[in-house]
Protein backbone atom coordinates (compact mmCIF):
# COMPACT_ATOMS: atom_id res chain seq x y z
CA UNK A 1 0.00 0.00 0.00
CA UNK A 2 1.09 3.51 -0.72
CA UNK A 3 -0.45 6.62 0.72
CA UNK A 4 -3.77 7.60 -0.90
CA UNK A 5 -2.08 10.76 -2.09
CA UNK A 6 0.20 8.79 -4.38
CA UNK A 7 -2.25 6.06 -5.30
CA UNK A 8 -5.12 8.32 -6.33
CA UNK A 9 -3.57 11.47 -7.63
CA UNK A 10 -1.47 12.64 -10.47
CA UNK A 11 0.25 15.57 -8.81
CA UNK A 12 3.83 15.06 -7.80
CA UNK A 13 4.37 13.89 -4.24
CA UNK A 14 6.60 15.87 -1.86
CA UNK A 15 9.96 15.72 -3.61
CA UNK A 16 12.10 15.89 -0.49
CA UNK A 17 10.26 13.15 1.41
CA UNK A 18 12.03 9.78 1.76
CA UNK A 19 11.15 7.26 -0.95
CA UNK A 20 8.14 5.36 0.45
CA UNK A 21 9.01 1.93 1.87
CA UNK A 22 6.48 0.42 -0.54
CA UNK A 23 8.59 1.41 -3.54
CA UNK A 24 10.63 -1.61 -4.61
CA UNK A 25 14.02 -0.32 -5.71
CA UNK A 26 14.76 -3.71 -7.25
CA UNK A 27 12.06 -2.90 -9.79
CA UNK A 28 11.92 0.89 -9.95
CA UNK A 29 14.26 3.17 -11.87
CA UNK A 30 14.53 6.33 -9.81
CA UNK A 31 16.20 9.44 -11.23
CA UNK A 32 16.84 11.94 -8.48
CA UNK A 33 19.06 14.92 -7.78
CA UNK A 34 19.38 18.56 -6.82
CA UNK A 35 18.95 21.67 -9.00
CA UNK A 36 21.62 24.26 -8.25
CA UNK A 37 22.83 27.58 -9.63
CA UNK A 38 26.36 28.01 -11.00
CA UNK A 39 27.28 29.25 -7.52
CA UNK A 40 26.08 25.96 -6.04
CA UNK A 41 22.94 27.32 -4.38
CA UNK A 42 19.98 24.92 -4.32
CA UNK A 43 16.99 26.13 -6.38
CA UNK A 44 13.63 25.39 -4.78
CA UNK A 45 10.49 25.84 -6.87
CA UNK A 46 12.25 24.95 -10.12
CA UNK A 47 10.33 22.95 -12.75
CA UNK A 48 12.18 19.80 -13.78
CA UNK A 49 10.98 18.08 -16.94
CA UNK A 50 11.81 14.48 -17.90
CA UNK A 51 12.11 14.05 -21.68
CA UNK A 52 12.39 10.63 -23.33
CA UNK A 53 15.07 9.56 -25.81
CA UNK A 54 13.19 11.26 -28.66
CA UNK A 55 12.94 14.51 -26.69
CA UNK A 56 9.23 13.96 -25.97
CA UNK A 57 7.91 15.31 -22.67
CA UNK A 58 7.26 12.55 -20.14
CA UNK A 59 6.80 14.13 -16.71
CA UNK A 60 7.44 17.24 -14.67
CA UNK A 61 7.95 17.94 -10.97
CA UNK A 62 8.64 21.00 -8.85
CA UNK A 63 11.78 20.92 -6.70
CA UNK A 64 11.51 20.99 -2.91
CA UNK A 65 12.86 24.00 -0.98
CA UNK A 66 16.19 22.07 -0.92
CA UNK A 67 16.15 21.84 -4.72
CA UNK A 68 15.43 18.10 -4.75
CA UNK A 69 13.54 16.33 -7.56
CA UNK A 70 12.72 12.68 -8.24
CA UNK A 71 11.27 10.64 -11.11
CA UNK A 72 10.13 7.04 -11.36
CA UNK A 73 11.17 6.16 -14.90
CA UNK A 74 12.51 3.10 -16.72
CA UNK A 75 16.05 2.08 -17.70
CA UNK A 76 17.31 3.98 -20.76
CA UNK A 77 18.31 7.39 -22.06
CA UNK A 78 16.52 10.44 -20.73
CA UNK A 79 17.02 14.20 -20.72
CA UNK A 80 16.35 16.34 -17.66
CA UNK A 81 15.44 19.97 -18.30
CA UNK A 82 15.10 22.48 -15.47
CA UNK A 83 13.23 25.81 -15.76
CA UNK A 84 13.46 28.39 -13.00
CA UNK A 85 13.37 32.09 -12.29
CA UNK A 86 17.19 31.84 -12.11
CA UNK A 87 17.51 30.34 -15.59
CA UNK A 88 17.31 26.95 -17.29
CA UNK A 89 19.55 23.89 -17.72
CA UNK A 90 19.69 20.44 -19.40
CA UNK A 91 21.35 17.13 -18.58
CA UNK A 92 21.43 13.76 -20.41
CA UNK A 93 21.02 10.71 -18.16
CA UNK A 94 21.54 7.00 -18.88
CA UNK A 95 19.41 5.46 -16.17
CA UNK A 96 19.65 1.93 -14.85
CA UNK A 97 17.41 0.09 -12.40
CA UNK A 98 17.69 1.41 -8.84
CA UNK A 99 18.55 4.95 -7.78
CA UNK A 100 20.30 7.22 -10.31
CA UNK A 101 21.59 10.36 -8.61
CA UNK A 102 22.49 13.42 -10.69
CA UNK A 103 23.21 17.13 -10.32
CA UNK A 104 21.44 19.66 -12.55
CA UNK A 105 22.69 23.22 -12.99
CA UNK A 106 20.68 26.22 -14.15
CA UNK A 107 22.00 29.50 -15.51
CA UNK A 108 20.43 32.58 -17.05
CA UNK A 109 20.57 32.44 -20.85
CA UNK B 1 -15.90 29.64 -26.81
CA UNK B 2 -12.55 30.93 -27.88
CA UNK B 3 -9.17 31.94 -26.51
CA UNK B 4 -10.49 35.46 -25.78
CA UNK B 5 -13.30 34.25 -23.56
CA UNK B 6 -11.71 31.16 -21.97
CA UNK B 7 -8.18 32.31 -21.18
CA UNK B 8 -6.42 35.25 -19.51
CA UNK B 9 -2.73 36.08 -19.61
CA UNK B 10 -0.46 36.50 -16.59
CA UNK B 11 -0.16 40.20 -17.48
CA UNK B 12 -3.93 40.60 -17.47
CA UNK B 13 -4.12 38.74 -14.17
CA UNK B 14 -1.52 40.89 -12.45
CA UNK B 15 -3.37 44.02 -13.55
CA UNK B 16 -6.73 42.70 -12.31
CA UNK B 17 -5.81 41.32 -8.89
CA UNK B 18 -8.04 43.88 -7.18
CA UNK B 19 -10.79 44.19 -9.78
CA UNK B 20 -14.21 43.82 -8.11
CA UNK B 21 -16.10 40.75 -9.28
CA UNK B 22 -12.94 38.90 -10.30
CA UNK B 23 -12.03 35.95 -8.06
CA UNK B 24 -8.73 34.12 -8.41
CA UNK B 25 -8.86 30.47 -7.39
CA UNK B 26 -5.84 28.19 -7.05
CA UNK B 27 -6.71 24.53 -7.59
CA UNK B 28 -4.33 21.75 -6.74
CA UNK B 29 -4.20 18.27 -5.37
CA UNK B 30 -1.53 19.24 -2.89
CA UNK B 31 -2.36 22.68 -1.52
CA UNK B 32 0.96 23.17 0.29
CA UNK B 33 2.06 25.23 -2.72
CA UNK B 34 -0.83 27.64 -2.02
CA UNK B 35 0.03 27.77 1.66
CA UNK B 36 3.63 28.66 0.84
CA UNK B 37 2.57 31.57 -1.36
CA UNK B 38 -0.16 32.22 -3.92
CA UNK B 39 -1.35 34.91 -6.31
CA UNK B 40 -2.35 37.81 -4.05
CA UNK B 41 -6.04 37.58 -3.16
CA UNK B 42 -6.51 34.05 -4.51
CA UNK B 43 -8.53 31.50 -2.57
CA UNK B 44 -7.82 27.77 -2.78
CA UNK B 45 -9.72 24.68 -3.78
CA UNK B 46 -8.35 21.25 -2.93
CA UNK B 47 -8.90 18.93 -5.87
CA UNK B 48 -9.54 15.93 -3.67
CA UNK B 49 -10.95 17.25 -0.39
CA UNK B 50 -13.18 19.91 -1.92
CA UNK B 51 -14.11 18.52 -5.33
CA UNK B 52 -14.37 14.75 -4.76
CA UNK B 53 -17.09 12.95 -2.85
CA UNK B 54 -15.46 11.60 0.35
CA UNK B 55 -17.09 8.18 0.09
CA UNK B 56 -18.24 7.25 -3.42
CA UNK B 57 -15.91 7.47 -6.39
CA UNK B 58 -17.52 10.50 -7.93
CA UNK B 59 -17.26 14.21 -7.68
CA UNK B 60 -19.33 16.54 -5.52
CA UNK B 61 -22.97 16.85 -6.54
CA UNK B 62 -24.95 19.98 -7.31
CA UNK B 63 -25.80 20.68 -3.65
CA UNK B 64 -22.25 20.04 -2.47
CA UNK B 65 -20.83 22.30 -5.18
CA UNK B 66 -23.30 25.06 -4.26
CA UNK B 67 -22.37 24.75 -0.59
CA UNK B 68 -18.64 24.76 -1.36
CA UNK B 69 -18.71 27.91 -3.48
CA UNK B 70 -21.09 29.65 -1.04
CA UNK B 71 -18.73 28.94 1.84
CA UNK B 72 -15.70 30.16 -0.15
CA UNK B 73 -17.50 33.39 -1.05
CA UNK B 74 -17.93 32.93 -4.80
CA UNK B 75 -21.08 34.34 -6.40
CA UNK B 76 -22.85 33.18 -9.54
CA UNK B 77 -22.02 36.44 -11.29
CA UNK B 78 -18.32 36.51 -10.36
CA UNK B 79 -15.65 36.11 -13.01
CA UNK B 80 -13.66 33.12 -11.78
CA UNK B 81 -10.01 32.86 -12.83
CA UNK B 82 -8.61 29.38 -12.21
CA UNK B 83 -4.94 28.48 -12.02
CA UNK B 84 -2.73 25.83 -10.47
CA UNK B 85 0.37 23.72 -10.68
CA UNK B 86 1.01 20.72 -12.93
CA UNK B 87 0.54 22.88 -16.03
CA UNK B 88 -3.01 23.74 -14.92
CA UNK B 89 -4.23 20.12 -14.92
CA UNK B 90 -6.31 20.53 -11.79
CA UNK B 91 -7.32 24.05 -12.71
CA UNK B 92 -8.58 22.69 -16.05
CA UNK B 93 -10.40 19.96 -14.17
CA UNK B 94 -12.04 22.59 -11.96
CA UNK B 95 -12.86 24.66 -15.06
CA UNK B 96 -14.69 21.64 -16.45
CA UNK B 97 -16.59 21.37 -13.13
CA UNK B 98 -17.57 25.05 -13.19
CA UNK B 99 -18.86 24.53 -16.74
CA UNK B 100 -20.60 21.31 -15.76
CA UNK B 101 -22.46 23.16 -13.02
CA UNK B 102 -23.28 26.07 -15.30
CA UNK B 103 -21.09 28.90 -13.97
CA UNK B 104 -21.41 31.93 -16.24
CA UNK B 105 -17.94 33.39 -16.48
CA UNK B 106 -14.93 31.19 -15.79
CA UNK B 107 -11.46 31.39 -17.34
CA UNK B 108 -8.07 29.74 -17.03
CA UNK B 109 -4.90 31.68 -16.29
CA UNK B 110 -2.63 30.77 -19.22
CA UNK B 111 0.46 28.99 -17.86
CA UNK B 112 -0.89 28.72 -14.32
CA UNK B 113 1.51 28.77 -11.39
CA UNK B 114 4.48 27.83 -13.56
CA UNK B 115 4.30 30.87 -15.82
CA UNK B 116 3.70 33.06 -12.77
CA UNK B 117 6.82 31.61 -11.08
CA UNK B 118 9.04 31.76 -14.19
CA UNK B 119 8.01 35.39 -14.70
CA UNK B 120 9.07 36.01 -11.07
CA UNK B 121 5.67 37.60 -10.31
CA UNK B 122 4.63 38.29 -6.70
CA UNK B 123 3.12 35.85 -4.20
CA UNK B 124 1.24 36.42 -0.98
CA UNK B 125 0.76 34.25 2.09
CA UNK B 126 -2.24 36.29 3.26
CA UNK B 127 -5.50 34.39 3.40
CA UNK B 128 -8.27 36.47 1.84
CA UNK B 129 -11.51 36.91 3.75
CA UNK B 130 -14.57 36.60 1.56
CA UNK B 131 -18.12 36.84 2.88
CA UNK B 132 -20.25 33.73 2.34
CA UNK B 133 -22.63 33.78 -0.62
CA UNK B 134 -25.74 31.94 -1.72
CA UNK B 135 -24.27 30.15 -4.72
CA UNK B 136 -26.71 28.15 -6.83
CA UNK B 137 -25.16 25.51 -9.07
CA UNK B 138 -27.21 24.45 -12.09
CA UNK B 139 -28.15 20.90 -13.06
CA UNK B 140 -25.01 19.11 -14.27
CA UNK B 141 -24.45 19.49 -18.00
CA UNK B 142 -23.79 15.88 -18.97
CA UNK B 143 -23.08 16.87 -22.57
CA UNK B 144 -19.46 17.37 -21.47
CA UNK B 145 -19.06 14.26 -19.26
CA UNK B 146 -18.63 10.73 -20.63
CA UNK B 147 -19.40 7.53 -18.72
CA UNK B 148 -17.94 4.08 -19.27
CA UNK B 149 -20.71 2.46 -21.36
CA UNK B 150 -20.66 5.38 -23.74
CA UNK B 151 -16.89 5.03 -24.04
CA UNK B 152 -17.12 1.33 -24.92
CA UNK B 153 -19.75 2.17 -27.54
CA UNK B 154 -17.53 4.90 -28.94
CA UNK B 155 -14.80 2.44 -29.97
CA UNK B 156 -14.38 2.75 -33.73
CA UNK B 157 -17.24 5.28 -33.89
CA UNK B 158 -16.20 8.52 -32.16
CA UNK B 159 -12.85 10.19 -31.75
CA UNK B 160 -11.19 8.77 -28.66
CA UNK B 161 -8.21 10.84 -27.57
CA UNK B 162 -5.78 9.28 -25.11
CA UNK B 163 -3.81 12.16 -23.61
CA UNK B 164 -1.42 10.14 -21.41
CA UNK B 165 2.27 9.79 -22.18
CA UNK B 166 3.28 7.47 -25.08
CA UNK B 167 4.55 4.83 -22.63
CA UNK B 168 1.25 4.77 -20.75
CA UNK B 169 -0.64 4.56 -24.06
CA UNK B 170 1.43 1.62 -25.23
CA UNK B 171 1.11 -0.19 -21.92
CA UNK B 172 4.75 0.12 -20.91
CA UNK B 173 3.91 2.27 -17.88
CA UNK B 174 0.77 2.37 -15.73
CA UNK B 175 1.20 5.90 -14.37
CA UNK B 176 3.10 9.07 -15.20
CA UNK B 177 6.84 8.84 -14.63
CA UNK B 178 6.86 11.02 -11.52
CA UNK B 179 4.77 8.44 -9.65
CA UNK B 180 5.63 4.93 -8.45
CA UNK B 181 4.49 2.29 -10.94
CA UNK B 182 2.65 0.13 -8.47
CA UNK B 183 -0.88 -0.16 -9.79
CA UNK B 184 -2.55 -3.45 -10.47
CA UNK B 185 -5.06 -2.85 -13.27
CA UNK B 186 -4.33 -3.74 -16.89
CA UNK B 187 -2.13 -1.53 -19.02
CA UNK B 188 -2.79 -0.32 -22.55
CA UNK B 189 -5.39 1.89 -24.20
CA UNK B 190 -8.93 1.89 -25.53
CA UNK B 191 -8.88 0.40 -29.06
CA UNK B 192 -9.03 3.01 -31.87
CA UNK B 193 -7.96 5.83 -29.51
CA UNK B 194 -5.41 8.21 -30.97
CA UNK B 195 -2.45 9.17 -28.80
CA UNK B 196 -2.04 12.91 -28.32
CA UNK B 197 -0.27 13.51 -25.00
CA UNK B 198 -1.71 16.56 -23.20
CA UNK B 199 1.80 18.05 -23.20
CA UNK B 200 1.65 18.50 -26.98
CA UNK B 201 -0.85 21.29 -26.37
CA UNK B 202 1.38 23.21 -23.97
CA UNK B 203 4.53 25.24 -24.34
CA UNK B 204 7.43 24.60 -22.01
CA UNK B 205 6.30 27.45 -19.73
CA UNK B 206 2.85 25.91 -19.35
CA UNK B 207 0.99 28.31 -21.67
CA UNK B 208 -1.18 26.88 -24.44
CA UNK B 209 0.15 26.73 -27.98
CA UNK B 210 -1.46 28.92 -30.63
CA UNK B 211 -4.77 27.90 -32.20
CA UNK B 212 -2.99 27.21 -35.49
CA UNK B 213 -0.43 24.93 -33.82
CA UNK B 214 -3.16 23.16 -31.84
CA UNK B 215 -5.37 22.56 -34.88
CA UNK B 216 -2.40 21.05 -36.72
CA UNK B 217 -1.41 18.78 -33.82
CA UNK B 218 -4.85 17.15 -33.53
CA UNK B 219 -5.40 17.12 -37.30
CA UNK B 220 -2.07 15.38 -37.91
CA UNK B 221 -2.88 12.85 -35.17
CA UNK B 222 -6.06 11.87 -37.01
CA UNK B 223 -8.80 13.67 -35.09
CA UNK B 224 -11.88 13.69 -37.35
CA UNK B 225 -13.56 17.10 -37.07
CA UNK B 226 -16.88 15.63 -38.20
CA UNK B 227 -17.16 13.24 -35.26
CA UNK B 228 -17.91 13.62 -31.56
CA UNK B 229 -14.91 13.33 -29.28
CA UNK B 230 -14.15 11.77 -25.89
CA UNK B 231 -10.85 12.56 -24.13
CA UNK B 232 -9.42 10.42 -21.34
CA UNK B 233 -6.23 9.94 -19.32
CA UNK B 234 -5.65 8.10 -16.05
CA UNK B 235 -7.92 9.91 -13.60
CA UNK B 236 -9.49 12.63 -15.75
CA UNK B 237 -7.46 15.75 -14.97
CA UNK B 238 -4.94 15.66 -17.82
CA UNK B 239 -7.86 14.98 -20.17
CA UNK B 240 -9.62 18.07 -18.78
CA UNK B 241 -6.64 20.00 -20.13
CA UNK B 242 -7.21 18.50 -23.60
CA UNK B 243 -10.99 18.88 -23.29
CA UNK B 244 -10.35 22.57 -22.64
CA UNK B 245 -8.17 22.84 -25.75
CA UNK B 246 -10.62 21.08 -28.07
CA UNK B 247 -13.86 22.57 -26.73
CA UNK B 248 -12.91 25.97 -25.36
CA UNK B 249 -9.92 27.04 -27.48
CA UNK B 250 -10.61 25.31 -30.80
CA UNK B 251 -14.40 25.52 -30.38
CA UNK B 252 -15.21 21.93 -31.35
CA UNK B 253 -18.77 20.78 -30.73
CA UNK B 254 -19.54 17.69 -28.67
CA UNK B 255 -16.36 17.07 -26.74
CA UNK B 256 -16.64 15.07 -23.53
CA UNK B 257 -14.20 14.34 -20.75
CA UNK B 258 -14.22 10.72 -19.48
CA UNK B 259 -13.27 11.32 -15.86
CA UNK B 260 -13.33 7.61 -14.99
CA UNK B 261 -10.45 7.31 -17.46
CA UNK B 262 -7.90 4.52 -17.38
CA UNK B 263 -8.23 3.74 -13.68
CA UNK B 264 -11.83 2.74 -14.43
CA UNK B 265 -11.54 1.41 -17.98
CA UNK B 266 -8.38 -0.60 -17.26
CA UNK B 267 -10.17 -2.38 -14.41
CA UNK B 268 -13.41 -3.27 -16.24
CA UNK B 269 -14.05 -6.95 -16.88
CA UNK B 270 -14.17 -8.01 -20.51
CA UNK B 271 -13.69 -4.70 -22.31
CA UNK B 272 -11.29 -4.63 -25.28
CA UNK B 273 -7.79 -3.24 -24.73
CA UNK B 274 -5.10 -2.46 -27.28
CA UNK B 275 -1.38 -2.66 -26.56
CA UNK B 276 1.48 -0.95 -28.35
CA UNK B 277 1.92 2.37 -30.08
CA UNK B 278 -0.87 1.98 -32.69
CA UNK B 279 -4.56 2.79 -32.05
CA UNK B 280 -5.62 -0.79 -32.79
CA UNK B 281 -8.82 -2.11 -34.36
CA UNK B 282 -12.41 -1.89 -33.15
Amino acid sequence: MTTPHIADGCAAPDQSAPIPASVDLEKETVITGVVTTAEGDAVGGAYVRLLDSSGEFTAEVVTSPEGVFRFFAAPGSWTLRALSRHGNGDLAVDATRGVNEVGLNVAAA
Amino acid sequence: MSRDTALVSADWAEKNLDTPGVVFVEVDEDTTAYDGGHIPGAIKLDWKKDLQDPVRRDFVNQEQFSALLSERGISNDDTVILYGGNNNWFAAYAYWYFKLYGHGDVKLLDGGRKKWELDARPYSKDLPQRAATQYQAKEPDLSIRAFRDEVVQAIGVKNLVDVRSPDEFAGRLLAPAHLPQEQSQRAGHIPTAISVPWSKAANEDGTFKSDEELAKIYGDAGLDGGKDTIAYCRIGERSSHTWFVLKELLGQENVKNYDGSWTEYGSLIGVPIALGDEPGKA
